[in-house]
């Protein structure tokens, strides 16, 4: 039997904490991200970030540095930058949670996102807008991500390079993107049977 | 009072009798506010101390009071306050403590005349084998109509052998006010410290990162709100 793995860049993923996971350049998109009273998202990204850097040997970013790059990526998911200034995830919409979620990885660069549901509580403008933050940030070479969803709609925005059904713990069937549209016609009942 | 009090007098319930024994006998520091006045008051207790202080608001008079008592060894606040017709105080206490520390706050409230407020916030992070407690007792006077009396309550334990107590009290006897007063003990939202931890922030940045939050509620308003905030982050630095 084959023992399990999570290797990123060579680097154990499973013998490290979560924080280290981060800094390794693990992101996590939550499928209903937490609200912490008291500690605002620019507050809360900037000592994420800077955690980040210096674990990985590089200089923090100065607070003027910060806000520029906090702007353009709230910016680039239509999210209104005052929003930054707010306690963390309080009082968001499930949209804005899950815009928001997208400008945090935005912020964090990250080498591999896991994104969980990203697409639940979406609109359609919110899905198009999500869809096209996660191309933005993520559709580059040296990038991947996981992303899991149970419905087609926000692959018509992330065009998937590979397809994988998982049902009891276990992959089912892999395929292309065209396995998402076979699944949107015949359901996954069919599949699993 | 100059024998030493023992843990049956209720306001030294929860005292350290040892350390208190030290100090003894505390003599008592007076505020007066005159009618019509303000003032800000803070007292930042670093290493062990027993302060007793009484204030006394003049009608319409206002007063804030701020407290940060992260003392090394037993901190020890006492305060009996006075509020004429129309006075309005502010109580803010932080308090902080690890190791075996006790650190408490006990307070009086009378409210002697209508149309009073008074607001008491106190907000404590206990870790270790530390104890930490709010004595804290509101009066409405016979005929203090129109009074509106709040005390907010809460303690953030970061270890199971870390102790509050708690125990806020009323004691009315006008009709037409508005009391009222909240009690909480709790833990670090484990959820929440996930998700720090998930964006790159280790545990305790993570945790001081929350109980900042936490503990700011009790400086709101103060005029050194800053200098207090920064202590109290020193001291928060020294337990998680």
């Amino acid at each position: 039997m084959l023992r399990p793995a999570a290797v990123l860049d060579g680097a154990d993923l499973l013998a490290m904490a979560p924080h280290e996971r981060a800094a390794a350049g693990l992101f996590l998109g939550f499928q209903y991200p937490v609200e912490i009273p008291g500690v605002s998202m620019v507050q809360f990204l900037r000592e994420a970030l800077n955690s980040q850097r210096k674990s990985r040997g590089e200089a923090p970013l100065s607070g003027g540095a910060f806000l520029k790059l906090a702007r353009e990526q709230a910016a680039l998911l239509k999210l209104d930058a005052e929003m930054l200034k707010r306690p963390v995830n309080v009082g968001f919409s499930g949209g804005e949670k899950k815009r928001a979620e997208m400008v945090q990885m935005g912020i964090l660069d990250p080498k591999l996102a896991i994104l969980d549901e990203t697409d639940s509580g979406l609109d359609i403008d919110a899905l198009k807008i999500v869809g096209e933050g996660i191309n933005a940030i993520m559709r580059k070479p040296d990038k991947a991500v996981l992303l899991i969803t149970h419905y087609q709609r926000l692959l018509d925005y992330v065009k998937p390079d590979y397809v994988h059904v998982l049902a009891g713990g276990r992959i089912v069937r892999s395929g292309g993107p065209e396995l998402a549209l076979e699944l949107e016609e015949q359901g996954y009942e069919a599949l699993v049977a | 009072m100059t024998a030493l009090p023992t843990r049956h007098d209720e306001a030294f319930r929860y005292a350290d009798i040892a350390a208190l024994e030290a100090a003894w006998p505390v003599a008592t520091r007076t505020i007066v506010v005159a009618s019509g006045d303000t003032a800000a008051h803070s007292l930042v207790v670093a290493d062990g101390a027993v302060h007793d202080i009484a204030i006394i608001l003049g009608a319409g008079a206002q007063a804030s009071f701020h407290v940060l008592n992260a003392a090394r060894g037993y901190g020890r606040v006492a305060m009996r306050v006075t509020l004429a017709a129309g006075a309005q105080f502010h109580l803010g206490v932080a308090q902080i403590a690890g190791g075996d520390q006790t650190v408490e706050i006990v307070s009086e409230v009378v409210h002697a005349e209508p149309d009073t407020i008074s607001r008491q916030v106190v907000r404590q992070v206990l870790a270790g084998n530390a104890t930490g407690n709010y004595l804290g007792r509101v009066v409405v006077d016979r005929g203090a109509i129109g009074t509106d009396g709040e005390q907010s309550i809460r303690a953030m334990l970061l270890d199971r052998t870390a102790t509050a107590n708690a125990r806020p009290e009323l004691e009315i006897y006008a009709d037409d006010v508005k009391c009222a007063h909240g009690c909480a003990i709790g833990e670090l939202d484990a959820g929440a410290l996930f998700y720090l931890a998930s964006r790159g922030i280790p545990p305790a940045a993570a945790k001081a990162l929350m109980l900042q939050a936490f503990l700011a509620e009790a400086f709101v308003g103060a005029e050194d709100e800053d200098q207090l905030t920064a202590a109290a982050l020193a001291a928060l630095e020294a337990i998680v």
